[in-house]
């Protein structure tokens, strides 16, 4: 395995973590780390964490500081052959087989393949990020599938051939841990769990991401959210949601609503569950937060 | 035999340290390790520390051990054990591995069942096989095409199917010169749902409970998926230990795990517990959720009518079998129960393996 220890002018976590911040992505050091090994050792990155803590954004982020395309394969149960790797261009193969007449027509030559994500990257090895995104939403059956091609980056086509990457990709893969993942499919890989920020680093994301709202905004946002959070909620919020709340909440304030109705009327860009509103009840206002700004 | 320099011997060292405390570190990944310390510097002890958590893929769930470990190996800590809880408000979600995930379970504000206590009764006792073996030899034979199916979003060759397949067409084209003479069809494929079961082990179903263990032996080795789930005080996952194949063994097995057994009854915490573990709760996303069990809850019924209001939401069906229940029309007695029945797709027979047999296979015709 070659062990590269500069990638893209890139030679340490930190580094690696002030690259991110350019691209708009605050990563903490144990990310940055991971990340960085994942890279300097050719092995893929698997982020796991609850929903809504930033882990396709974490990829899209790497994605923009290598300079690399971002081939996303959105994973779900059934997931096949045919929406992964690739299909044939059916209707242009009848209608080939209809000009050629008499002459000789090759049905499988590359203008009728259509490369999925999977196949895309393996072509395009040094140009692509390939992001594996949601895997536990698959079934067992394609996850034994991607253990195979992320150990040799091959892809078979019976009608022509394997295919081989020249390189391995950079690989991002992404998992909600709706189920566990296969022991060997994690050893593969290079491993990171992400979990809500703190609450500093969580008002820095809001701040980076809305540029309309104010700091102690965002801090009495994070507050409030990070209360939610130690709730038992069916779906506490993620940071996405935080960073849309204090931009809703702001947008209100600015159009002539007081602070905590402003934030109470925009709740439903934070809490989207009927039963979480029900369950918190009176105590919301307690949790919302107060005069802020 | 090289010799290893001494430098990354205390590496070595930890990472046979790391798999005689069961976690997966083949040598592959010791050799990442060391590289990726190399790579990192090392400007001092969080490099290695941060390197050993990304390569080794700690899980989350076993990041304080995986500390306590560290701290042990690098830092010459003695490794504390860990203070065991005294509340006995927590349920407890059990799966196989030797840890525990603790749920905080709502505070009990009243307690319904006057005599109940909070303190919890566990128990052990071996559950010998049990049930009508005629019926579980039933269920085995049956389960390949009675049990519930949804449709795949894969396809396979059907001359029934209704939709084109063109690469099948094409293939046929191919060989009469490119001309279509006839239209190849595919359908979705089938695949048998989920089944979770959900079996009551405390005192009051204590007489049924070998035949339940053993109907669940049975369906987790007959259905393709299969979950089986223990509910007293605490919930349980006993699929894996049922997966042995010879049923007295596997009983044996799962009893060792279920350690609230014939104990009281919080049905309502233990659904709640099971539902707070998005890994067990994704389990009954679309899927024919079988509670065997009588209903008779000593926690608050309200906690047990939410939760099932919840299971109900999440899964395809909830079906309640009961033994208490007489005859086909049954109307449950119990005020959880009854409470409970809105959200329940049936409540029926839960008295023999018979009854239960029937009703799990009959399901997919009903429905």
């Amino acid at each position: 395995m070659a062990v590269r220890s500069q990638i893209a002018g890139i030679a340490s976590p930190a580094a690696l973590a002030a690259a991110l911040t350019d691209a708009q992505y605050i990563a903490g050091e144990e990310l940055a780390t991971a990340a960085y090994l994942a890279l300097a050792l050719g092995k893929p990155l698997l982020l796991e964490g609850a929903p809504g803590v930033g882990k396709t954004e974490a990829a899209k982020a790497l994605g923009a500081i290598l300079g690399r395309n971002v081939i996303r394969l959105q994973c779900f149960e059934g997931i096949d052959a045919s929406s992964a790797l690739y299909d044939w261009n059916f209707a242009a193969q009848m209608l080939a087989i209809r000009q050629a007449g008499e002459d000789h027509v090759n049905l499988y030559s590359d203008r009728f393949l259509l490369e999925r994500p999977l196949l895309a990257a393996l072509r395009n090895p040094a140009t692509s990020l390939l992001l594996i995104d949601e895997i536990d939403r698959s079934d067992h059956e394609f996850e034994a599938f991607l253990l195979e091609f992320l150990s040799d980056f091959t892809i078979s086509i019976p009608e022509t051939g394997t295919e081989r990457a020249v390189e391995p990709p950079v690989v991002v893969l992404t998992s909600n841990r709706t189920r566990d993942l296969h022991e060997a499919l994690r050893r593969r890989c290079v491993y990171h769990w992400i979990d809500y920020p703190d609450p500093g680093l969580e008002a820095d994301i809001v701040m980076m991401r809305a540029s309309t709202v104010a700091r102690a905004t965002a801090d009495a946002v994070v507050a409030s959210v990070n209360i939610m959070r130690q709730e038992p909620l069916q779906k506490p919020p993620g940071i996405a949601e935080t960073v849309e709340w204090a931009e809703a909440a702001t947008l209100l304030h600015s159009g002539g609503s007081n602070w905590p109705q402003a934030f109470l009327r925009s709740i439903g860009v934070a809490l989207k569950d009927h039963d979480d509103l029900t369950y918190l009840g009176d105590r919301l206002m307690q949790i919302l937060p107060g005069e802020a700004a | 035999m090289s010799t290893i320099p001494a430098a990354i011997r205390p590496f070595l060292e930890f990472a046979s340290l790391l798999r005689r405390h069961g976690f997966a570190i083949s040598p592959d990944l010791t050799e990442d390790f060391i590289t990726a310390i190399g790579l990192l510097g090392p400007r001092g002890i969080r490099d290695v520390y941060l390197s050993a958590l990304a390569v080794f893929a700690i899980p989350a769930d076993r990041r304080d051990e995986f500390d306590a470990l560290f701290r042990g190996h690098f830092e010459g800590l003695t490794v504390a054990a860990q203070a065991e809880s005294e509340d006995d408000d927590e349920m407890d979600t059990l799966e196989p591995t030797g840890r525990e995930v603790e749920v905080e379970s709502a505070e009990d504000e009243r307690e319904a069942g006057m005599e109940a206590t909070a303190a919890e009764r566990l128990g052990y006792r071996v559950v010998p096989a049990g049930g009508d073996g005629q019926a579980l030899a039933f269920l085995s034979r049956h389960a390949a095409s009675d049990l519930p199916r949804r449709r795949s979003y894969r396809r396979s060759p059907s001359r029934k199917g209704r939709i084109v397949d063109p690469r099948a067409t094409l293939r046929r084209a191919i060989r009469r010169d490119g001309e279509i003479l006839q239209l190849r069809y595919a359908r979705p494929r089938l695949r048998q749902r989920r089944i979770v079961l959900l079996i009551d082990v405390s005192g009051s179903m204590s007489a049924s409970t070998p035949a339940t263990l053993s109907l669940a032996h049975a369906l987790v080795h007959a259905a393709d998926r299969a979950e089986a789930f223990t509910l007293g005080t605490r919930l349980t996952r006993i699929t894996a230990s049922l997966r042995v194949s010879n049923r007295m063994q596997a009983l044996v097995r799962a009893s060792s795990l279920v350690s609230d057994i014939d104990g009281g009854t919080r049905i309502g915490d233990a659904l709640n517990a099971f539902l707070a573990v998005p890994r067990f709760a994704g389990l009954a996303r679309g899927a024919l959720v079988v509670v065997l069990s009588d209903g008779l809850e000593r926690g608050e019924p309200d906690t047990m009518v939410s939760s099932v209001a919840r299971l109900a939401r999440l899964a395809w069906r909830v079906d309640w079998l009961s033994p208490l229940a007489t005859g086909p029309g049954f109307v449950p007695q119990t005020e959880a129960l009854s409470l409970a029945l809105p959200y329940l797709s049936a409540a029926g027979d839960g008295s023999s393996t018979r009854g239960i047999v029937s009703h799990i296979l009959n399901i997919a015709r009903a429905a």
